[in-house]
């Protein structure tokens, strides 16, 4: 109800572009947290891992070393000495981690891509026409919500057969209830709001109503959801890696790289912890940059 | 002058689910049975409070929804008629702006687009034409070009108000629906925003329906009034008429109780006991009976009709004696 | 000795465009049983100043005051302990919105209870018994029952009336009601103002009135402050306030009442804007839209002048500008 002179900017104020504005507003609120900001930088710093894999590798992932497997980290520049040391079959584990990061980026992009997608055409479809849609939609949600995610998955890509890309559809169909129900509780909420009538009244058609006036005002906790999503993703795919039904090898993904390597886990530890530890990492990264982002967004909590 | 809206005899039942597990649904007399015209340039006031069926009423009359009974018409054509078919032409003619500033614009949307977007849905004209036009009805309402770019979130509640109402007129309508357009704005906005609805109105030859509970702004503003409770009308005429002496008992209580700084505009204060009754439960009879100080035992009875009298419509059974106080 | 006394009260407030002052050296008196209206528009720095007062504001807000002591305490070097005895017992908040005051988890006889535990210590069955002497004293019917009773089963007024109850639970010294009537029908709104000035008159406490309704200002204030951007600018009676306003934004607000203007076209409005962070002017905070504006005005600004219960912050206040009543 107020007039908040504080929030509101003057019509007389000098203004910078408005994206700018919006970015610089948005910043404020997201680097508050620390930790969410590490989150991010590392992992700006993982896409860039992924983009120039070809240059800062130090050798190609699949050549197999035979003079050298099973090698402990070490370094120097003698002809076994690798930095993360060797797998079984000789190969350099850090490079293959390095080009490990493409395989895990892809699969959460692809996971969010298509989430965001189906999960939102769902979602508004469902909260558009209630009745009888909205009933079967949610229902098919439901179900699909009631069996444990990966136990899903596995059967999906036994369905389909093992690899990569199998493996992402079966993780994307899990996912799906998530952002269906959510794209649909916020539709619902929106659309008894004024400016929806006011759209109504100036004649706007179905799908006008539910793409262009609701839908954008849906994004925010999307966002949020498809960036947890992205790394429950990386991590799902890391199991069903290790469980052979992922990427199957000589692919360097994290997970198959820990079930190629299952045997050494006492002999040649190094050969595990290290794709482990990225799988920690990265994941760790993208939720704490995810928390940041959920609070920056958050209109409750802003300040002005 | 034309009649630019006519409702007659108007009535809009919901039904709703009853009380408890087992409860057969009720019926939400949300209104029952307002008539009205409306020529262009006037403005009619509707008055009451919640649960009155104003708001409803200006859904029936943006074509939001259709009257359970009773006809409207919009520039003379009945938009329920043949399945709708007049509708998307109607809409044209008849537009909304609402209480809530913050509300009542799309927050995703730059101010150039809600603008023309009642344009894009209507008109075929090209993008230039339409900023064109955009740009004009931002000028008539006091704000500038820049301002085409920007977000609702960046201007002030009275600010968004005129951009609700540029909106509103981009399509140039007979009639104007103002829903409460400024309670939720400070005193001096609020004169700003009146100022600019009543120069529009007279400029475009505008019917304007103003819906409000705020009696010091219908006073200054209206040629009709109509006052609603619990879905019925209980007094209706010419506003001035009516302000000079309200004959309804509720009409006088709802005066009374308007805080007015000038002390010669201050009625009596008349004590209302009770809550407002909920318009699932209306009481029997008249529907005030319950509130009313000069309730008989014949007013839970029978429901009082609207009647001419004292040079208006006023729906009484002992509307002398209540003239007369 | 003054109920409460505040000098030069000050909040700012840290945003992401830096610090933002809402309000700019108040100063206050209170005694008992005194009728004190804050009266302003948004962004006047009402409410804020006294959420201050009662240690209400977030972690962002820093509060600074030279002098702010209740009953011969001093509130600014309270301990939080020290703070939490007196708030909500010697002096109690009602707020706008009474529908989300309230918790909507807990019964209205559990959240009334709460305080008495709390500040009195009451057993279980005086509790109860002084919640149904509460409700009784507000105006409930049935309040046996109503104890029992969610805030969601109430309508507006019943639950700004179980407010008022909790209010005065413990029979503070000091009330202050921010907005309290602003969100509730006309009928319901005098009926709480009333109640209030009742309340006020049988317990013989003091109540703050905040408000942007200058009708309800003019028939219930004994006193009155005008407040604009942050800075207190007029303080008078409050007939004396109507009749000849001195400062020039009271006068030019008073002039903006639609019930001000009925013999005119156009109703009077202020021009320009409340001003913001960014772009707050130099001198004086109104000069920029006074029409009475001279240069003097821009280069300093002015101290807030207080004799015996009057005050004003102008360097060319309005003289002999009688209002014809």
């Amino acid at each position: 109800m107020s007039d908040n002179a504080a929030g509101s900017v003057a019509v007389g104020t000098q203004q910078s572009s408005m994206l700018r504005q919006n970015l610089k507003e948005f910043w404020y609120y997201f680097s508050e947290s620390k930790t969410a900001v590490i989150g991010l930088a590392f992992l700006v710093g993982i896409i860039l891992m992924a983009l120039t894999a070809d240059i800062i590798a130090p050798h190609d992932p699949t050549v197999q070393y035979r003079d050298c497997l099973e090698q402990p980290p070490t370094l120097g520049a003698d002809k076994c000495n690798f930095a993360f040391g060797t797998d079984y079959a000789g190969r350099d584990m850090l490079s293959r981690i390095i080009y490990g990061t493409r395989l895990s980026l892809v699969a959460g992009g692809m996971v969010v891509i298509l989430c965001l997608s189906i999960g939102i055409v769902f979602g508004v479809v469902a909260g558009y026409f209630r009745g009888w849609v909205d009933i079967v939609i949610m229902r098919i949600m439901d179900t699909i919500l009631s069996v444990p995610g990966l136990l899903m998955a596995l059967v999906l890509v036994a369905i389909l057969g093992p690899g990569l890309l199998n493996a992402m559809i079966a993780i994307s169909i899990t996912y799906l209830p998530h952002f269906v129900r959510l794209t649909r509780s916020s539709y619902i909420i929106e659309s008894s709001k004024e400016y929806v009538i006011a759209s109504r009244v100036a004649g706007a058609g179905k799908f006008r109503i539910m793409f262009i006036t609701i839908l954008p005002n849906c994004m925010a906790p999307l966002i949020v959801q498809a960036t947890l999503s992205f790394s429950t993703a990386i991590l799902d795919t890391a199991a069903l890696g290790f469980l052979g039904m992922g990427a199957q090898p000589p692919a360097p993904e994290w997970g198959t790289l820990i079930a190629e390597n299952r045997d050494l886990m006492l002999s040649a530890p190094w050969t595990v912890t290290f794709p482990g530890l990225a799988i920690l990492l990265a994941v760790l990264a993208i939720n704490l940059m995810g928390d940041g982002l959920r609070d920056a967004l958050d209109p409750k909590m802003k300040r002005s | 002058m034309t009649v630019a809206i006519e409702g007659r005899d108007l009535k809009r039942y919901y039904q709703v689910k009853g009380e408890g597990f087992f409860a057969k649904p009720a019926t939400l007399k949300a209104v029952d049975g307002a008539s009205f015209a409306l020529e262009s340039g006037e403005t009619l006031a509707i008055v009451g409070e919640s649960g009155c069926g104003k708001s409803t009423l200006a859904r029936l009359a943006t074509m939001i929804e259709k009257p359970t009974a009773g006809n409207i018409f919009i520039s003379g054509r009945d938009p329920h008629a043949n399945g709708g078919a007049e509708i998307p032409r109607l809409r044209q003619d008849i537009q909304i702006i609402f209480q809530n500033p913050y509300g009542s614009l799309n927050p995703r949307k730059k101010v150039g687009a809600i603008l023309e977007e009642p344009v894009i849905i209507n008109l075929k004209i090209s993008a230039a034409e339409r900023r064109q036009l955009a740009e004009t009805m931002l000028a008539k309402v006091g704000l500038r070009p820049e301002h085409y770019d920007r977000y609702p979130h960046m201007f002030s509640g009275g600010q968004r108000q005129r951009i609700a109402i540029a909106r509103a007129l981009m399509l140039k309508p007979k009639v104007l629906i103002a829903d409460e357009p400024v309670s939720a704005l400070d005193i001096s906005i609020q004169a700003q925003v009146l100022n600019i609805l009543m120069d529009l109105q007279e400029e475009m030859d505008l019917a304007l329906v103003f819906i409000s509970h705020d009696l010091s702004v219908v006073r200054r503003i209206a040629d009709q009034i109509m006052v609603m409770y619990l879905g019925k009308v209980v007094e209706q005429g010419d506003a001035k008429t009516i302000f000079e002496n309200p004959c309804h008992p509720y009409t006088q209580a709802l005066l009374g109780a308007t805080p007015a700084v000038d002390p010669r505009l201050r009625r009596e204060r008349v004590k209302l006991t009770g809550e407002l009754p909920s318009p699932l439960n209306p009481p029997s009879g008249c529907a005030f009976h319950n509130r009313c100080r000069f309730a008989q035992p014949e007013c839970s009875v029978n429901t009082p009709e609207l009647q001419v009298k004292f040079e208006r419509q006023v729906a009484c059974h002992f509307v002398e004696v209540a003239a007369e106080a | 000795m003054s109920l409460l006394e505040i000098r030069n009260l000050s909040v700012e407030f840290q945003t992401v465009a830096g610090n933002f002052r809402a309000v700019d050296g108040v100063d206050m008196d209170i005694n008992e049983t005194d009728l004190l209206s804050i009266v302003g528009e948004s962004g006047s720095g009402k409410s804020v100043s006294m959420l201050a007062l009662m240690g209400l504001l977030p972690w962002t807000a820093n509060v600074t005051a030279d002098k702010m002591e209740f009953a011969g305490l001093d509130l600014l070097t309270i301990s939080s302990r020290a703070r939490r005895k007196i708030i909500g017992k010697d002096i109690s908040m009602i707020f706008q919105e009474p529908m989300s005051s309230l918790n909507p988890c807990f019964t209205v006889g559990f959240q009334i209870g709460e305080s008495l535990k709390q500040h009195l210590g009451l057993d279980r069955k005086a509790r109860k018994k002084r919640c149904i002497e509460l409700l009784d004293l507000v105006g409930i019917p049935a309040a046996e029952e109503r104890l029992k009773a969610f805030p969601h089963q109430l309508s507006g007024g019943m639950s700004q009336r179980v407010m008022i109850a909790m209010a005065i639970a413990c029979n503070p010294k000091l009330l202050i009601a921010d907005e309290p009537s602003t969100a509730l029908d006309v009928t319901i709104q005098a009926q709480i103002i009333d109640l209030l000035v009742d309340l006020q008159n049988e317990k013989g406490m003091a109540l703050v009135l905040i408000t942007h309704d200058m009708g309800v200002v003019a028939e219930t204030a004994k006193q009155v402050i005008v407040m604009y951007a942050g800075q207190q600018v007029e303080q008078q009676q409050v007939d004396a306030l109507f009749a000849t306003p001195r400062h020039p934004y009271t006068h030019a607000l008073l002039n903006a009442l639609p019930e001000r203007s009925l013999h005119l076209d156009r109703l009077p409005t202020i021009e320009g804007v409340v001003p913001g962070a960014g772009d707050r002017p130099s001198g004086c905070l109104f000069s920029p839209r006074c029409e009475f504006a001279q240069d003097d005005c821009n280069e300093a600004v002015p101290a807030m002048v207080s004799t015996d219960g009057r005050g004003l912050r102008c360097f060319h206040p309005i003289e002999n500008v009688g209002r014809e009543l």
